[in-house]
């Protein structure tokens, strides 16, 4: 079984922007391992030369025409956001 | 007590006649219904909104379109809306903290489209947090009980949808299926759950989970009542890209037409019986298939080979495509948002505050999966495992027109049961995640009970092969009264 250490648990949820507690890593760190262990069985698998399935439609590109209409007024657009000002989102300041 | 059970436990074709014929209005009819939620959600708890004026206004304006001689294919239908799908003004809360307070602005398509059917909404039923579970025990609210026994779970993640329509709350509901939760919800409460084909119906609206996969469906009390709302919601949409541009054929017709299960092939897969699964699921579903012989299918042992493969490719895919699909809830634009002075600091407290362990489970699997130095022998290689299981079932569809298999390797499970055992819980999806893997159709009906418990049979069709399946439901379900049995406390 793989093993997971605390340090790439805390390293994948700060990949992820996610909070944990201390309580929660050490949690993730076994069930993780446990569920990557189940997983592993796919190494057993060839896969040697195989194309990978991204969907299950066979489409690409699917185009329309570019036409203008109507769109969510802004108003609407602002109505669940935490924080708003003068048709924008408020957000913190990422520069000083 | 609710006078008018009888008129909560009628079929949707049931009912639309007795409407037409003006038997009932639709008025009483929802009125019916909302009593009936009354009288046993305290109990069931399929509901997270319940919207008694606004339904009552809705059907009121429908029996007065009635009476001005107007139709509609769902003309005053009282139907619920699993709480992952959008519904404009009303709160869309996902079964998660971060999206409590939040109101669409627009309505889901398929939504739009039962509207415009004349539909009327009852309210927002109870789902596993983002639809991550297969139990809604992973609800931020509560736990939905099901309507067979209220000390076990009703499946999920549309377990609330599904627990409605078998407690009478509702004549039928919208679910949403990534890999199985649809399906098996309505097999653990005796009820029909169809999963169309991937593009069938448009995604518009259903807050994204694994966009590869994710598909809305149907629950209802029949087949005949999953083929009307299929044909209701179906059909290509600019707004989703992956909706097929392909012509919706008036399924109750096709499913009807033939000769039923005469004659039809009807693979059996092997893989699909498997040790450990419960005596009496097996034996339901072995009932069935020998029911389905009486009928004149001709049964065909086939191969899936891949099979065992199934949960790791799914469990990969559908994490590494929701961990991505999450992001977005970053306390910006809708949702939590949990100040900090810092910014980087104000996402993860958003996040950590916002979303429950099963959905931070699957972020971090999803993320693991897709990170430097694991996204080949992780995502990529599960990636190249689904092309192997998509050839599986093209060998198959070779020498079958339906598969036939169990739906679920249990009855419903005891609430609590598997809480603590993620691993476990994941692996209830055996027998239903390979549908969404490779995009096609299947549907569960009642066919028998094991532990006094409902149990599903799942037939499956090759994409945009659902006439097919619900034809060979509907063949079976008239020659069996399985559909027909109703749990006895909701009726009292």
């Amino acid at each position: 079984m793989p093993q997971l250490t605390l340090q790439e648990v805390e390293h994948i949820a700060e990949l992820a922007r996610l909070g944990l507690t201390q309580a929660e890593k050490e949690t993730f760190c076994e069930q993780l391992a446990t569920i990557l262990g189940y997983v592993e069985m796919l190494n057993g698998l060839d896969t040697e030369g195989v194309p990978p399935t991204t969907s299950a439609l066979p489409l690409s590109n699917v185009m329309r025409s570019d036409e203008v209409s109507s769109s969510l007024p802004t108003e609407d657009a602002l109505a669940n956001a935490p924080d708003a000002d003068a048709d924008q989102f408020r957000v913190r300041a990422i520069l000083e | 007590m609710n006078a008018n059970t009888d008129l909560c436990f009628l079929t949707i074709h049931e009912a639309l006649a007795s409407l037409r014929r003006g038997e009932v209005s639709s008025v009483e009819l929802t009125q019916a219904v909302l009593d009936q939620i009354l009288s046993v959600d305290n109990q069931v708890r399929a509901y997270i909104s319940i919207l008694p004026e606004e339904a009552l206004a809705q059907a009121e304006a429908a029996d007065q379109r009635r009476a001005e001689g107007q139709n509609g294919p769902l003309l005053g239908v009282p139907l619920a809306i699993k709480d992952v799908i959008c519904t404009q003004g009303i709160t869309t809360t996902c079964g998660s903290r971060i999206l409590e307070d939040f109101v669409p602005p627009f309505d889901a398509t398929a939504v739009a489209r039962l509207r415009s059917a004349g539909a009327v909404f009852l309210g927002k039923t109870n789902t596993d947090e983002f639809a991550m579970g297969s139990s809604t025990e992973h609800s931020a609210f509560f736990t939905t009980a099901n309507p067979w026994d209220v000390e076990r779970v009703p499946g999920g993640s549309s377990g609330g949808s599904a627990a409605a329509v078998a407690a009478g709350t509702a004549l039928g509901a919208l679910g949403s299926d990534t890999g199985g939760s649809v399906r098996q919800p309505a097999a653990m409460c005796g009820i029909v759950g169809l999963k169309p084909t991937y593009g069938r119906v448009s995604r518009y609206g259903l807050v994204a989970h694994g966009s590869s996969l994710d598909q809305i469906g149907p629950l209802a009390r029949d087949v005949e009542d999953a083929a009307i709302l299929l044909s209701c919601v179906a059909g290509h949409d600019w707004r989703d890209s992956t909706s097929l541009d392909s012509p919706v054929p008036n399924y109750v017709a096709e499913m009807k037409a033939g000769d039923g299960l005469r004659g039809m092939k009807v693979g059996v897969p092997q893989e699909y019986f498997i040790e450990g699964m419960e005596a009496g699921v097996e034996a339901a579903v072995r009932a069935a298939l020998d029911e389905m012989a009486d009928l004149g299918a001709d049964l065909v042992d086939v191969s899936l080979p891949h099979t065992e493969y199934c949960i790791p490719i799914y469990y990969l895919i559908a994490t590494a495509e929701a961990s991505s699909n999450l992001a977005r809830y970053d306390g910006v634009r809708y949702g939590l948002r949990v100040n900090n002075p810092d910014m980087w600091q104000t996402y993860y407290d958003t996040r950590q505050s916002g979303f429950g362990p099963e959905v931070k489970r699957r972020i971090m699997l999803g993320t693991y999966a897709l990170s430097a130095g694991y996204y080949d022998a992780d995502y990529l290689k599960a990636q190249q495992a689904r092309t192997l299981l998509r050839r599986d079932f093209t060998r198959v569809w070779e020498q079958v027109d339906v598969l036939a298999c169990p739906v679920s390797p249990t009855v419903a499970f005891r609430i609590g049961q598997k809480i603590d055992d993620p691993l476990q819980m994941y692996l209830m999806d055996v027998f239903t995640v390979s549908l969404n893997l490779v995009g096609m159709c299947g549907i569960s009906v009642p066919c028998g009970f094991s532990d006094n418990m409902p149990v599903g049979l799942q037939l499956v069709g090759p994409a945009l092969g659902e006439s097919v399946i619900l034809r060979a439901a509907y063949a079976y379900e008239q020659a069996t009264s399985w559909h027909a049995q109703w749990p006895v406390d909701s009726r009292q």
